[in-house]
């Protein structure tokens, strides 16, 4: 083997120390970026198998989209930008996290307002039996008092048989 | 005041059977495409026989079905017998999107099972499909003159599907 050139050992060496100190110096930008990519894959839903998230599922679809995430991201798209490209493609369903708008306000507040509204019945129930106790007490009249104690006294006497 | 006390709960009961009831006819898989009444992705791709591309804009001006479908696709044979009935009735073309496919088996496909396609086209790495929002292969979508998607199918055709949906919206973008 022939010693190279000095100037091409220097092109060489040069090309060297820059590409390592370039990925010395990408992986913690990498590991940042691939965090960023699992967090938006796992918000995402996988549309073949529909209780996966994107970053979870093994699908070809899931794949594809993975990779057009990752692309997306590469050109510079902001997370919300992404969101949006799925949603325009496959509608909230994508998102794991549903937006509140006119189609999902009672998904939203629907179980809030159940739970309030059973919250109201259950007082006002309760109100009214504790008012209803005590009206009885006041308007009880000596005549009803008076007959309700003979048939207490009634049910003294040894049970009729036969 | 006695018959309002059990009306109420009775109602309500009413309400939730109505609602639990409508929600085991529905089709969970069935996810409602936003592309409805939104002009259909364009594409240029290459076809499936020949070397001519295609893209949206040479389909402007008529009414036309995009199946997507693949020789790998199981349920796309339920639905190649209607397929084929449509293309010899010549009500409306149909264009072909063979989805996530090596041409040489989708070729051999058409060629064993029959070809009711004005024309296929390829999509290899399924970016069209993303951009149709594809997930369950075979999908139909029925794309007016203007080039507006009005109806998404998902899963195969029927017989039910063709004549309830699909025809009778054909008919009426036709007029």
């Amino acid at each position: 083997m022939r010693p190279c050139p000095r100037l091409a050992c220097g092109i060489a060496l040069a090309a060297f120390t820059l590409v390592a100190a370039a990925t010395k110096m990408d992986v913690p930008a990498d590991a940042a970026f691939d965090t960023r990519i699992k967090t938006l894959e796992s918000e995402l839903r996988c549309l073949v198998c529909q209780n996966q998230t994107l970053a979870d599922s093994n699908a070809s679809l899931a794949e594809d989209l993975r990779r057009e995430v990752r692309e997306l991201a590469l050109s510079g798209k902001s997370d919300n930008e992404i969101r949006a490209y799925l949603v325009a493609r496959y509608g909230d369903f994508v998102l794991y996290d549903p937006p509140l708008k006119r189609t999902t306000w009672l998904l939203w507040i629907g179980p809030f307002a159940l739970l309030a509204g059973g919250g109201m019945l259950w007082w006002t129930v309760l109100r009214r039996r504790e008012h209803a106790g005590r009206s009885t007490q006041r308007t009880t009249d000596p005549h009803a008092e008076a007959r309700g104690r003979a048939l207490l006294d009634d049910s003294d006497e040894p049970p009729h048989t036969g | 005041m006695k018959t309002v006390r059990w009306s109420i709960p009775l109602a309500l009961f009413v309400v939730l059977i109505a609602f639990l009831w409508v929600g085991l006819g529905r089709d969970p898989r069935e996810v409602p495409s936003p592309l409805i009444g939104k002009p259909a992705p364009s594409f240029a791709l290459h076809q499936l026989h020949g070397d001519k591309p295609l893209s949206t804009a040479e389909l402007r001006g008529k009414v036309w079905l995009l199946n997507v479908w693949a020789s790998w696709c199981v349920s796309c044979r339920v639905e190649h017998p209607l397929l084929l009935q449509l293309a010899k009735a010549g009500i409306v073309p149909v264009y072909g999107l063979d989805y996530k496919d090596k041409p040489d088996d989708a070729r051999a496909w058409l060629a064993q099972n029959g070809d009711p396609y004005t024309a296929s086209i390829v999509d290899q790495d399924g970016r069209v499909g993303i951009d149709y929002g594809v997930y369950g292969v075979p999908e139909t979508f029925v794309i007016d003159r203007l080039g507006i998607v009005r109806y998404k199918q998902i899963g195969p055709l029927s017989v039910e599907s063709l004549q309830e949906k699909i025809l009778p919206l054909v008919r009426e973008l036709q007029k």
